[in-house]
């Protein structure tokens, strides 16, 4: 029987909110009740949180093993304190069928961390046929979404949630009106019309989300906004959820850290989707995180090769890798005081855990001992060659950083430790 | 030396006295082409290559002749027939140009900031000639040259940008240019082909001509293109033109001795009347064209010399 005991150590629990000294135990893979322990680790007084559980990652299989692989997605995540991946259908081709999905399971062994999959919505993600959600969801789909392909006919949608309902399944949606967006690479504004590039308002995504919340409140479906990124967007999800939705809402890192001016000379790496937003935008989506509005934060790790990104603006392709900096930059919104450690962890581990029906995301006795390590005052200069994803595209490099995993647990097993890390 | 860029990829990078620099050098190439003394050696001996992946027949001209005047070897690459087809992206044909070792690239190119990332992989001095809505700084120039020479001065004057101001890499650069000098611009169009949020940008904007050309001292009309009636900016040229289109009626709110510009290739009809454009008391259309040429030589010139001086580290 394997039990460790971290000692000199401060845990941070988001389920009771607490931020404190302690110890803590685990026993064949769980956390246990104090006790002796056959092994001891000293923290040194770090902090020990639950691992971080990201929603809407892009793993490159199928089709684009030469951006990122299982294997180096679970390397990129273990490093970055992420224990549980929720991995995107937008693959080549679509995860939307359920053999698709049995073979993208078994190639997920090769990851270190765990990995749990999201299926496509409607067949190739052309929002015209539903994909067999039921058959999908026997074979281990956590959610259902076309990403950031909007299904369009309204209809199209509304029969998709209206039968998504009926067998209890989460649908994350991607708010964003698609006329208003076609074309678009940057939000519209001064610096927009500035640089030359087509622009969309960020009344696009209220548009969207009003459309989705009406079909929500009709069908009954359990709904997950990807990513909710204008002050604009905000009133309509309150609305919904004091009206009593099954309505959550997430946001990436990047545009809770950085904003659009930070593009400068059309550097393309912080090309996302959807496009980097005004700093009044930004500061507004900080403040709905700590007041709770938003629920889940995501790196939306999307790895797009060189070829991919050194291109005209506008033909660059989008997103950029998140897994290994997801926990440093989040704690750009601790050390500027929007958020204490609990209310942050809550938002990256224990909200998408729960929402997506996991385990994790808690201290509690008897969960999965899924646990990250982290100094969360070591400073650091970011070197993209140095990060384990195959793909290099962080709108981080070179910035100047504090906060770093020092080790990082899945099930009990150390799966990675910045003392003996070879890269 | 004022003129100490590297490149010219736009106006918003150039302080107001390298402005003055490159169009006091070209004053002197528009008197000694105006004289007949249209041959220089400025640029013997140095390559100029022109790199146009967007159809242009005035600039590409217009480079091609003043790189010629100033003793260039001048190269024209027709980028849309060649090595994009064949599937090479922009900065691997910027490599393998940089290692034939140019010393002046000029490039044309359908997508903003497309310029700028070539700029960053080669070794020599690149002119943007126009980078999809971004910029286009040597028209700036030409047409501030023009707008000099007729008004007697680039500053306090009331300037209006009228037409497709949202797709215009020109209006852009002039309102950068004409904003840096200390000219109050007006910008007068349909707010359907309005940039987002221009007005920020330290100009007036209006959809009203009368009010837009009100006591203006230069008057510059825009291309209107004609597929953008497909996208719904505008519901038809006959419309365009009565609202918009610049004829002596609307012109007399300016002042009397407004001039009219256009950058050229006209739509008669539907942003200009062709009787105005042609009216030489008014209109100094061709007079543009001529100071192109004379902008496009001062600007390789400084470009040049900065070359010279950085290879030769004097």
């Amino acid at each position: 029987m394997s039990t460790t005991l971290f000692t000199n150590v401060r845990l941070i629990d988001p389920v009771s909110g607490t931020d404190a000294p302690g110890e803590l135990r685990i026993e064949d893979g769980r956390i246990a009740a104090p006790g002796p322990a056959s092994e001891v680790v000293d923290c040194g007084g770090r902090c020990l949180a639950p691992g971080i559980v990201d929603v809407g990652v892009k793993v490159g299989e199928p089709g684009e093993r030469h951006k990122e692989s299982f294997r180096t997605a679970g390397r990129a995540a273990a490093r970055g304190g992420v224990t549980t991946i929720v991995c995107r259908p937008d693959t080549i081709p679509v995860i939307d069928g359920p053999e698709m999905l049995e073979h993208v399971r078994a190639r997920a062994a090769e990851s270190v961390v765990r990995v749990r999959h999201m299926a496509a919505l409607t067949k190739g993600r052309a929002g015209r046929e539903m994909t067999e959600i039921g058959f999908l969801r026997d074979a281990g789909a956590v959610a259902f979404t076309d990403g950031t392909h909007v299904v369009e006919d309204t209809r199209v949608l509304s029969r998709c949630l209206t039968y998504a309902r009926s067998l209890g399944a989460l649908v994350v949606g991607h708010p964003q009106d698609p006329g208003l967006s076609r074309g678009a690479c940057i939000t519209s504004g001064k610096f927009a019309s500035l640089r030359g590039l087509p622009g969309v308002a960020p009344l696009a995504e209220r548009m969207g989300l009003e459309r989705d919340l009406a079909l929500v409140e009709a069908t009954g479906v359990a709904y997950h906004l990807d990513q909710i990124t204008c002050a604009a967007s905000l009133p309509a999800l309150v609305r919904a959820r004091a009206a009593g939705l099954d309505v959550t809402a997430g946001i990436s890192i990047h545009h809770l850290t950085l904003n659009v001016l930070d593009i400068a000379d059309y550097r393309t790496f912080f090309k996302v989707t959807p496009p980097l937003r005004d700093e009044d935008d930004r500061v507004a989506m900080v403040a709905a995180l700590a007041e709770g509005a938003i629920d889940v934060i995501s790196s939306m790790h999307t790895p797009q090769d060189e070829e991919s990104k050194r291109l005209p603006f506008e033909e660059a392709a989008p997103g950029a890798v998140g897994l290994e900096t997801l926990l440093p930059a989040a704690m750009r919104l601790v050390h500027a005081g929007h958020l204490d450690l609990p209310s942050l962890w809550r938002a990256l581990s224990t909200n998408p855990a729960r929402r997506l029906g996991l385990e994790g995301g808690t201290l509690e006795v008897g969960a999965p001992a899924d646990l990250v390590l982290f100094d969360p005052d070591a400073p650091f200069v970011l070197d993209r060659w140095t990060m384990a994803s195959k793909s290099k595209n962080t709108p981080f490099d070179g910035a100047r950083m504090e906060g770093r995993v020092i080790g990082t647990w899945v099930g009990g097993t150390r799966i990675f430790d910045r003392n003996n890390a070879h890269a | 030396m004022t003129f100490t860029q590297r490149h010219l990829l736009g106006i918003e990078p150039l302080h107001p006295a390298e402005i003055t620099a490159l169009l006091d050098r070209a004053d002197h190439y528009a008197e000694a082409q105006r004289r007949g003394d249209r041959h220089g050696d400025a640029l013997a001996g140095l390559t100029q290559v022109n790199m146009f992946f967007e159809a242009s027949t005035r600039t590409q001209a217009s480079f091609e002749i003043a790189g010629k005047r100033l003793g260039a070897d001048v190269m024209n690459m027709a980028m849309q027939a060649s090595s994009l087809k064949k599937g090479e992206t922009l900065i691997d044909t910027a490599l393998t140009l940089n290692a034939m070792r140019p010393d002046l690239l000029v490039v044309r190119h359908p997508h903003s900031g497309a310029v700028n990332l070539l700029a960053e992989k080669v070794n020599c001095a690149v002119l943007n000639a126009g980078d999809g809505r971004h910029e286009h700084p040597t028209q700036a120039l030409l047409d501030a040259l023009t707008i000099r020479q007729a008004k007697g001065r680039l500053h306090r004057l009331t300037v209006a940008i009228c037409g497709d101001i949202a797709h215009s890499r020109v209006a852009r650069s002039n309102l950068i240019l004409l904003g840096k000098m200390e000219n109050r611009v007006r910008l007068v169009g349909p707010p359907t082909l309005m940039p987002a949020q221009v007005g920020e940008l330290g100009v007036e904007v209006t959809d009203d001509m009368a009010e837009g050309l009100r006591d203006a001292d230069v008057v510059m009309m825009l291309r209107l293109q004609r597929e953008r009636m497909d996208g719904a900016f505008i519901p038809s040229e006959r419309e365009y033109y009565h609202r918009f289109g610049l004829d002596a009626e609307k012109l007399r709110a300016a002042k009397p001795d407004a001039i009219v510009m256009h950058p050229g290739p006209m739509n008669r009809g539907v942003e200009i009347d062709g009787t105005l454009a042609d009216d030489i008391n008014r209109s100094v259309i061709q007079k543009q064209v001529e100071m192109g040429v004379a902008v496009r030589m001062a600007a390789m010139d400084l470009l040049a010399r900065n070359l010279r001086e950085r290879v030769n580290g004097v």
